[in-house]
């Protein structure tokens, strides 16, 4: 469905320091540098796939997700997307996608949603019975209420994103670009998204491609997670082999009474804490059925996790490894 | 592009783009009562004309001429440039990009959506002004009433065009509204919107005739008040739809140019 072979974008730069002198020198002699948003990335995605698309900020997760839409052309490199050329923007390939950006909408500001969701609906030709059916399926799971029917502009962050994923997805898109789709939302409708998001892509096979730097989305809905950082791919595959590679230990939790002795605990593993009772403790993935015995051997143990590091640990050391190699080199 | 799904859209982009037209009314007010300007020049020039003719333009003829341009103006009114500009800097364009519809169209529905509402107030008035004072001077056969119509089509995708043309230099600049403000500079003095063309000296009536300006507004007044003979309008009309192929043509240039420079800024 989606095939991108060294992708490169770049950009040119204007630079100029703070400063009246500077103003006035950039008047008669501008300074550029090139920026290597995307550089030289290759990856394939197949049909009906949900992938994550990670990285720090300003890594080129959004550039690269804005030339698989067709908004950006690439400086070099080939992509394709369900068959098209995207930057071509052929009207066959623009109703089968949708970029959702957390930051910039495509709901009309001074009307009310429901202007936008029945523009979408006439630009892209759905009849009006399953236009109905779709909006109000979405409306409902997303629990619009008479949002649809307030000014946009009168809406909060969350409010308006919810109903740009519906204005979005009017047309049902085959592939789906969320940008951040979670940001703004709270606790309860960040778990709607998500299971939003994996209802629609197991419903219609659509394949989804998002970023998000709540590592709960990523770990929600992406089986597999791509990495980039400072333009450069760094990791294509698995979720759990990722957080296998870059954290191998896992985390045993356990409580015990009388508190545990620290001592027999160094034994068993590097603490990681020890508070009220409770032990965090990091142990080599190969020795956590040994570990567990000899704990349960030693402690009256009340309770017992074991557990992989937490995504955005991993997802830190990832990015914290990257930025050591890149100062280094 | 297939045209059908295209035309099937355009009764509710013409709807959608009405609403969002209307939906600040008061700042929607002081946008119409800004294009009143015809109605200033009306006055000025009717009273220096009260005392002797200026040429060949008596009292009647500026008040015909002047609100004859009232109307034109509301009718070939655009502001894609100043949208367009935004657009560009802010990347907003790209929600445009995204949709199977081409941009240039989304803009001139919206332009065009916003004109029934400037026609609805500013234009019966004039229309009663000029059937009270100049009916004799409006077109009275079929010819002039279709030269009318042609060239005020002609005038609005003139203006139209330039618009996005200039809009779409902001691909290549940071913003190119200061080039809309010399367009519209140049577009006061030549385009009739002030001072007739009639009344320019010689010399600079022949450079007006090769320029764009007087084919936006002064030729459909001109057609509307009966200025000309049919061969002289025909004759006129074929140079201002020359400018609206040119004009097509360097849009196709500018647009095609410009998008493999957009940056889709934000978000």
């Amino acid at each position: 469905m989606i095939v991108v072979q060294q992708l490169a974008k770049h950009y040119r730069v204007h630079r100029r320091k703070p400063g009246l002198w500077s103003a006035a020198k950039a008047v008669f002699k501008r300074e550029y540098s090139v920026v290597k948003a995307v550089d030289d990335i290759s990856f394939e995605i197949s049909a009906g796939e949900r992938v994550g698309f990670l990285g720090p900020n300003g890594a080129g997760k959004t550039t690269t997700l804005k030339v698989l839409a067709g908004l950006l052309y690439p400086t070099s490199g080939q992509v394709r997307v369900a068959g098209h050329v995207p930057e071509r923007r052929a009207v066959d390939f623009l109703r089968q996608i949708m970029l959702v950006t957390g930051q910039k909408q495509q709901l009309i500001w001074d009307l009310p949603p429901a202007e936008t969701f029945e523009l979408n609906r006439a630009i892209y030709d759905v009849p009006r019975d399953r236009f109905q059916r779709t909006v109000s399926e979405l409306a409902e799971l997303l629990e619009l209420g008479n949002l649809v029917d307030t000014p946009t502009r009168q809406l909060s962050l969350g409010e308006r994103m919810k109903c740009e994923i519906v204005a979005a997805l009017v047309h049902r898109p085959q592939v789906l670009f969320l940008d951040e789709p979670t940001i703004g939302l709270d606790v309860s409708m960040q778990t709607t998204m998500r299971r939003f998001i994996r209802e629609y892509n197991e419903r219609y096979g659509a394949t989804v491609l998002l970023t998000s730097h709540y590592m709960d989305d990523v770990a929600a809905l992406c089986p597999r997670v791509i990495v980039i950082d400072h333009g450069k791919l760094t990791y294509d595959g698995g979720l759990e082999q990722l957080t296998h590679r870059i954290r191998p230990e896992k985390r045993v939790v356990f409580r015990s009474e009388p508190s545990p002795d620290p001592a027999v605990c160094k034994s068993l593993g590097r603490v990681l804490s020890h508070e009220n009772g409770q032990v965090v403790l990091l142990v080599p993935q190969d020795e956590v059925s040994g570990t567990v015995q000899r704990l349960l051997a030693s402690f009256d143990v009340k309770d017992l996790t074991v557990e992989s590091a937490p995504l955005e640990e991993v997802m830190s050391e990832l990015f914290a490894r990257g930025k050591s190699e890149k100062t280094a080199s | 592009m297939k045209v059908g799904p295209v035309l099937r859209a355009l009764p509710t982009l013409f709807r959608v783009g009405f609403a969002e037209a209307v939906a600040y009314r008061a700042e929607m007010l002081v946008w119409i009562l800004a294009t009143t300007m015809p109605l200033v020049m009306l006055a000025l020039w009717t009273a220096v004309a009260r005392q002797a003719p200026i040429g060949p333009f008596g009292e009647k003829d500026f008040i015909a001429y002047f609100l004859a341009t009232l109307i034109v103006r509301q009718l070939t009114g655009s502001w894609a440039s100043w949208q367009l500009t935004f657009e560009i800097k802010n990347g907003v364009l790209a929600a445009r990009l995204l949709r199977p519809l081409p941009a240039v169209l989304s803009y001139a529905v919206d332009n065009l959506s916003a004109l029934p509402m400037r026609f609805l107030v500013s234009v019966p008035v004039a229309i009663a002004g000029l059937v009270s004072v100049g009916r004799s001077m409006l077109p009275s056969t079929a010819w002039g009433w279709v030269y009318f119509a042609l060239a005020v089509w002609g005038g609005w995708l003139i203006t139209f065009l330039v618009n996005i043309a200039i809009g779409t230099l902001s691909f290549f600049m940071e913003s190119s509204n200061k080039v809309m403000d010399v367009w519209m500079a140049a577009f006061m003095v030549f385009s009739g919107y002030l001072i007739p063309v009639e009344l320019f000296p010689s010399g600079l009536r022949k450079v007006a005739d090769f320029l764009p300006f007087r084919y936006q507004i002064g030729l459909p007044v001109e057609i509307f008040t009966s200025r000309h003979a049919q061969d002289d309008a025909l004759s006129l009309l074929a140079r201002q739809w020359l400018w609206v192929v040119l004009l097509a043509l360097l849009v196709h240039l500018l647009w095609r140019r410009g998008l493999r420079r957009f940056a889709a800024y934000g978000g």
